[in-house]
C-alpha cells in the first residue's frame, strides 16, 4: 500500500547539517573570522549596513559569515535581527557638512571650498588582477598573535586609531556643493518641506501612495543596489533624462546624536560612516520663480559609493510629478520603483515559488483534464476544427 | 432615460485651465443642447483636447463650473466627488478616444470589451451579456462571430468601431468624441463617419466632438466652435461658420481646408 | 533565542497589529495596511499569517500548522517550530484540539467552530492585482465598489475556456460590499469559508496587508447567473481512508503513468482511517 511521504523535520533538520558543512568549506583551510570580515571585505560590509537598515560593523560581518557570503541573505539577516530591537527614540539628523571627510569629490567644479578629495578609490585604477593578493600575507608583526582572536576587532588596527585621534581635534565645516549654488539662487533649497515638518518612518507605518519625498528617499535607502543602478542608468540612457552632474560626493565620519527625553539635550552616542552623493539637474523655471537646478538626493551607510550616486538619480526622477514634468519612464514611476526596491521583500516572493503548490496545482490539473474530455467528447472532427481555426488566424 | 428638452444638457461657464504659464483654456463658456453635435475644431495646441478633457472630468478646472442635466435638473460636475463622477463616467457618459488602445482593453476579447460597462452596471448573465455584445458588434458592423477575439486581431477602422460600441452598450446621454476618425486612413474614415452619423441620427446622440478635420465637423455636428490659443472665437450653426466665417482665424481655417 | 520576546515580535509590534486585526474584523473583507515586519523567514513564505499568530497567540494556545493540508510540509514544520521555540507553546496535529490553526493553502475538512481561529498566509491580498497592476487605482476601485473588471475576467474565461477557469485564490464578495482574495485555496474551500463559526484573519506580509472575516459572515464566490460557482469533484476517492468528498492530491507512483489520490488534509485522512480500523475491529 501506498504510504504518503513523511519526515519532512528530519529532512530539514539534515539540510541544515549539510548548509553548515558548506559554509565551512574545506577544513584544511583556515576558517575566516568575522574579525577578518569586517577589516577586508568592508564594501560587503557597507552595502549589508545600508540594505539592511542597521548599523553594526560586527553584526553585519557577522551575517555576511554566516551567509556564505550571500549578500542578500545576509542583509536579510540583520533585518530579521534589527526588527528585534526596543526603539529608544529618533536620533537628531545628522550634519553631514560637519563630517570628517575621507573622501571629497565634486564634478562640477575643479576647485572649490574644502577641495577635492580622492580617498581609497578604485577610480582610477587599472582593473588588472593583483596576483600578489593571491598570497596571503601574514598579520603585521605586533598583531601576529591576534589573528586567531576574534574579539580583537577594535585593537586590530591602532595605526588607524592613532591617525583618527589627530584628525578629531577640530573637523572644520566644509559647505556642500549644492549650498554654494544656493546661495546664489541657482538651487532650488534641499526641501521644500516646512521647518517643523515630522519626517515620516517607513518601519512604522505602510508605504502608500503617492509616497512622500521622505518615505520614498528611505525606501531608497535601503533598496537593493543593483535595482537602483539600473534605473539609475536608465534615466542616463533616455527613460526620463534629467541631465545628472554629480555636484558632489561625499564619504567620512559623522557624528550621531541623540536626546535623551529626560535630559534635555543632545548628546553624543557615537560616530558612523556615511556616503552622501547630492546630483545637480536640469533646472526648472516658472512664471513666478526665475530658474533653478534642481536636486536628487542619495545617503548610506559606509562608503557605497554607486548605491548613493543611483539613489541620487532616481530620488531625482521620482520628483516628476512634483516638478510638473511627464511620466513616460519606470524611473519614474513611484508605485513600481519603490514596491520592487527591497531585495528582501523580492527574493523571498521569487523564492517562494520553490513552497510547494500541489493543491492549487491539482486544481489547475483537474480543470484541464475535463477541459480535454469535453473537447474530446464535443466532435469527433475536433482536429479539423483545430486546423481550421489556426488558417482563419493566420488570415488575419 | 428621459431629458428635459427645455434646459441644455450641459452647460459650461467661464472654464479655465493652465498648465504652468501656458493657458489651455480661458474663460471658455457654452452649452449643450439635447441631441445636439457639438464639434469643437481648432488646430493642435488650441486647447480643444484639453477643453474636452475638462468637461469629461478627467482634468481639474482652475476655475470654472460645468452643469449637467440628471433627471431633469442641472447638477453641478465641478462639484460631485470622485465615486459619483465615475459613476457617471461608466454609465451616462462615454469616451471615444483618439487611439483605440487607449480606449479598449486589448488584451480582453471583443466581447469582455463590450460587456465591461453592463457587468459594472450588475449585468450577471453571461448568456444576456453575450447576446447584447453580439448586438452591438453588428450595429458597428463588426462579424459577431469575431466576439471570442482580441482587439489586436482588428484592423484599425475595427478597433475604432469596436471601441464605439464598447461606449454605446449603456446608450450613454453624452458621448466624447476625440478626434475619433483622426488615426484612420481616408477610405477607413469615410466608412466610419457613415456609421457615427447613422447612429448619431438613429439613436438621437447628444456629443461634443474635438477635430482637426473641418471636413468631418460639417459632416457630424449641428453647431461649431472654433478655438484659438485657449479661447473660443467663433461660435454658431456649422453651415453659419463653414460658410460664413467672421473671425479672421476661422476665415484662414475654412479657406485653407476647404477650398483646396 | 531566549534573548526573544514570546512569540518572537515585541508588545509595541503586537499592539499595533492588534490595532490592524480589530479594524479588519469591523471592516469585513477590507485591507487594512499595516506595518509589516521583517521576520526571521523570507517575504512570500508566510511572515503575513506568522505575524498575525504571533499577535494573537497566547500561551494558552494549542497551534496547528498546515501547508497544503497536510501537518508534515517543509514550511509547515519550520513554522511550528518556531512558535515551539519562541512562545514554549503546545502544538498539536489534531484540527478539533487547536485553538488557532495558521494555514497556507487550505480549509481543514474538520468543520470549525467558535472557540477557533483560522490564520492565512496570504501572498498577493488584492484581487484585483492583475488585472489592474496599480495600488492608487485599486484602492479606488474598492473605495468606489467598482468591481466591473473582475466580472470582466470571469467573463473571459467562460468565452475563452467555456468554464470559469479560476480554480484557487477565487475571488469573492463578502457581506455584499468587498471583493476578497480568499488566498490560493483551492475553490473547493470557499464554501467553507461562506458562514464559519471561526473567525478567520488574513495576514499578508510583504504586501502589508491585514483583511478578515467574523464568525458567520456572508461570503459569496462571484459568478454569472447562467454560469455558477462550483467546486470541483473527483471521480476518485482517498486511496489511504476510502473517503470520497475531500480535496485529493495526486501522487504519481511510477514512471508509467500510475497515480492515486489521497486526502490534501492529512489530519482528516488519518482520522477517517482509525475509524474504519475501529469500525472493522
Amino acid at each position: 500500500m501506498y504510504v504518503a511521504v513523511k519526515g519532512g523535520e528530519k529532512a530539514i533538520d539534515n539540510a541544515h547539517k549539510l548548509l553548515k558543512e558548506k559554509r565551512r568549506g574545506d577544513t584544511q583551510i583556515a576558517e575566516i573570522t568575522t574579525g577578518q570580515i569586517s577589516e577586508q571585505l568592508t564594501l560587503a560590509v557597507d552595502r549589508v549596513m545600508t540594505e539592511g537598515s542597521l548599523y553594526d560593523r560586527s553584526l553585519a560581518a557577522l551575517a555576511i559569515k554566516q551567509a556564505r557570503g550571500d549578500l542578500i541573505e545576509a542583509i536579510f539577516l540583520i533585518r530579521a535581527s534589527r526588527t528585534t530591537l526596543p526603539r529608544f527614540g529618533y536620533s537628531k539628523p545628522v550634519e553631514t557638512d560637519k563630517m570628517e571627510l575621507s573622501r571629497r569629490i565634486s564634478a562640477t567644479y575643479k576647485d572649490l571650498p574644502g577641495g577635492q578629495l580622492l580617498g581609497p578609490t578604485f577610480d582610477y585604477t587599472h582593473r588588472l588582477l593583483e596576483s600578489e593578493l593571491e598570497t596571503d600575507q601574514p598579520a603585521s608583526q605586533q598583531h601576529r598573535g591576534i589573528l586567531s582572536d576574534q574579539n580583537s576587532i577594535d585593537s586590530t588596527d591602532v595605526k588607524s586609531e592613532i591617525a583618527n585621534e589627530e584628525q578629531t581635534i577640530a573637523a572644520p565645516i566644509i559647505p556642500h556643493v549644492l549650498d554654494l549654488l544656493g546661495e546664489e539662487g541657482l538651487m532650488e533649497p534641499p526641501s521644500n518641506e516646512p521647518k517643523d515638518h515630522e519626517p515620516e518612518d517607513l518601519t512604522r507605518q505602510p508605504l502608500s501612495f503617492p509616497a512622500s519625498r521622505d518615505l520614498r528617499l528611505q525606501n531608497l535607502a535601503r533598496g537593493d543596489e543593483g535595482f537602483l543602478l539600473a534605473l539609475g542608468y536608465s534615466t542616463q540612457r533616455g527613460y526620463a533624462r534629467n541631465h545628472p552632474f554629480a555636484g558632489e560626493i561625499r564619504v567620512g565620519t559623522v557624528a550621531i546624536e541623540f536626546e535623551p527625553e529626560e535630559l534635555g539635550f543632545a548628546i553624543e552616542i557615537g560616530e558612523i560612516e556615511l556616503t552622501e552623493c547630492e546630483m545637480v539637474n536640469q533646472f526648472k523655471g516658472s512664471e513666478k520663480a526665475p530658474p533653478q537646478f534642481t536636486r536628487g538626493y542619495g545617503l548610506t551607510f559606509g562608503h557605497c559609493e554607486r548605491k548613493a550616486m543611483s539613489m541620487a538619480q532616481i530620488d531625482r526622477s521620482l520628483r516628476a510629478e512634483e516638478l510638473g514634468e511627464q511620466k513616460t519612464a519606470p524611473s519614474q514611476d513611484g508605485e513600481f520603483v519603490l514596491s520592487h526596491s527591497d531585495n528582501v521583500q523580492a527574493t523571498g516572493f521569487v523564492e517562494h515559488l520553490k513552497l510547494p503548490h500541489y493543491v492549487d496545482f491539482q486544481s489547475e490539473l483537474e480543470l484541464i483534464r475535463r477541459m480535454h474530455q469535453e473537447h474530446d467528447a464535443a466532435s469527433p472532427e475536433s482536429d479539423q476544427q483545430a486546423k481550421d481555426m489556426t488558417t482563419h488566424e493566420a488570415a488575419e | 432615460m428621459k431629458m428635459n428638452p427645455g434646459i441644455p444638457l450641459l452647460k459650461v461657464e467661464n472654464l479655465h485651465k493652465a498648465f504652468g504659464k501656458t493657458k489651455a483654456c480661458h474663460d471658455i463658456s457654452f452649452e449643450l443642447w439635447p441631441g445636439e453635435v457639438l464639434g469643437i475644431v481648432g488646430e493642435s495646441g488650441s486647447g480643444k483636447s484639453t477643453l474636452l478633457r475638462l468637461i469629461a472630468g478627467l482634468l481639474e478646472p482652475d476655475k470654472g463650473t460645468i452643469s449637467y442635466q440628471q433627471n431633469s435638473k442641472l447638477i453641478t460636475l465641478t462639484d460631485l466627488d470622485e465615486p459619483a463622477l465615475r459613476h457617471l463616467q461608466r454609465t451616462e457618459w462615454g469616451f471615444v478616444h483618439q487611439h483605440p488602445s487607449d480606449g479598449l482593453r486589448m488584451n480582453v476579447s471583443a466581447g469582455a470589451n463590450i460587456g465591461e460597462r453592463l457587468m459594472a452596471n450588475n449585468w450577471r448573465h453571461y448568456g444576456n451579456i453575450r447576446e447584447k455584445a453580439q448586438h452591438w458588434l453588428k450595429a458597428v458592423e463588426i462579424d459577431p462571430a469575431r466576439i471570442d477575439d482580441l482587439p489586436r486581431t482588428f484592423s484599425g477602422g475595427m478597433q475604432q468601431r469596436l471601441q464605439i460600441a464598447r461606449n454605446l452598450v449603456t446608450n450613454p446621454n453624452l458621448v466624447f468624441l476625440d478626434e475619433p476618425t483622426g488615426g484612420l486612413d481616408v477610405s477607413v474614415q469615410a466608412k466610419l463617419l457613415d456609421l457615427l452619423r447613422g447612429l448619431v441620427s438613429n439613436l438621437g446622440l447628444s456629443a461634443i466632438m474635438v477635430t482637426h478635420d473641418l471636413a468631418v465637423a460639417r459632416l457630424l455636428s449641428t453647431r461649431l466652435i472654433v478655438m484659438k490659443q485657449g479661447e473660443i472665437i467663433e461660435h454658431g450653426l456649422t453651415d453659419q461658420v463653414l460658410e460664413d466665417p467672421q473671425a479672421a482665424y476661422s476665415q484662414l481655417l475654412v479657406s485653407s481646408v476647404l477650398q483646396v | 533565542m531566549s534573548e526573544y520576546n514570546f512569540a518572537y515580535l515585541n508588545e509595541q509590534t503586537k499592539k499595533m497589529i492588534r490595532r490592524a486585526l480589530l479594524k479588519a474584523v469591523a471592516i469585513p473583507g477590507y485591507q487594512v495596511p499595516f506595518a509589516s515586519r521583517e521576520m526571521p523567514m523570507p517575504y512570500g513564505w508566510g511572515t503575513g499569517g506568522v505575524q498575525v499568530t504571533a499577535s494573537i497567540l497566547t500561551p494558552d494556545d494549542i497551534l496547528k500548522v498546515i501547508d497544503q493540508g497536510a501537518d508534515d510540509t517543509t514550511n509547515a514544520v519550520s513554522i511550528r517550530k518556531f512558535f515551539k521555540k519562541t512562545a514554549a507553546i503546545e502544538t498539536t496535529e489534531l484540527s478539533e484540539q487547536a485553538t488557532i490553526i495558521q494555514t497556507r493553502h487550505r480549509v481543514p475538512e474538520t468543520p470549525l467552530r467558535e472557540d477557533q481561529i483560522l490564520v492565512y498566509q496570504v501572498p498577493i491580498p488584492e484581487p484585483l492585482r492583475f488585472l489592474e497592476p496599480r495600488e492608487t487605482e485599486t484602492r479606488k476601485m474598492h473605495a468606489y465598489e467598482d468591481y466591473g473588471l473582475m466580472h470582466v475576467k470571469l467573463y473571459e474565461d467562460i468565452s475563452q475556456h467555456g468554464h470559469i477557469s479560476t480554480t484557487y485564490a477565487y475571488p469573492v464578495m463578502v457581506e455584499g460590499r468587498y471583493v476578497m482574495d480568499p488566498s490560493p485555496t483551492p475553490k473547493f474551500d470557499n464554501p467553507k469559508i461562506n458562514n464559519c463559526p471561526a473567525l478567520q484573519l488574513f495576514g499578508a506580509g510583504r504586501e502589508k496587508r491585514i483583511y478578515a472575516l467574523p464568525p458567520y459572515t456572508k461570503v459569496t464566490s462571484l459568478d454569472f447567473e447562467d454560469h455558477p460557482f462550483e467546486v470541483q469533484k473527483w471521480q476518485a476517492s482517498c486511496e489511504l481512508c476510502g473517503t470520497s468528498g475531500t480535496f485529493l492530491d495526486e501522487v504519481i507512483t511510477d514512471d508509467k503513468g500510475g497515480r492515486i489520490f489521497v486526502c490534501s488534509d492529512t489530519d482528516f485522512c488519518r482520522k477517517q482511517q482509525s475509524e474504519k480500523f475501529e469500525e472493522a475491529g
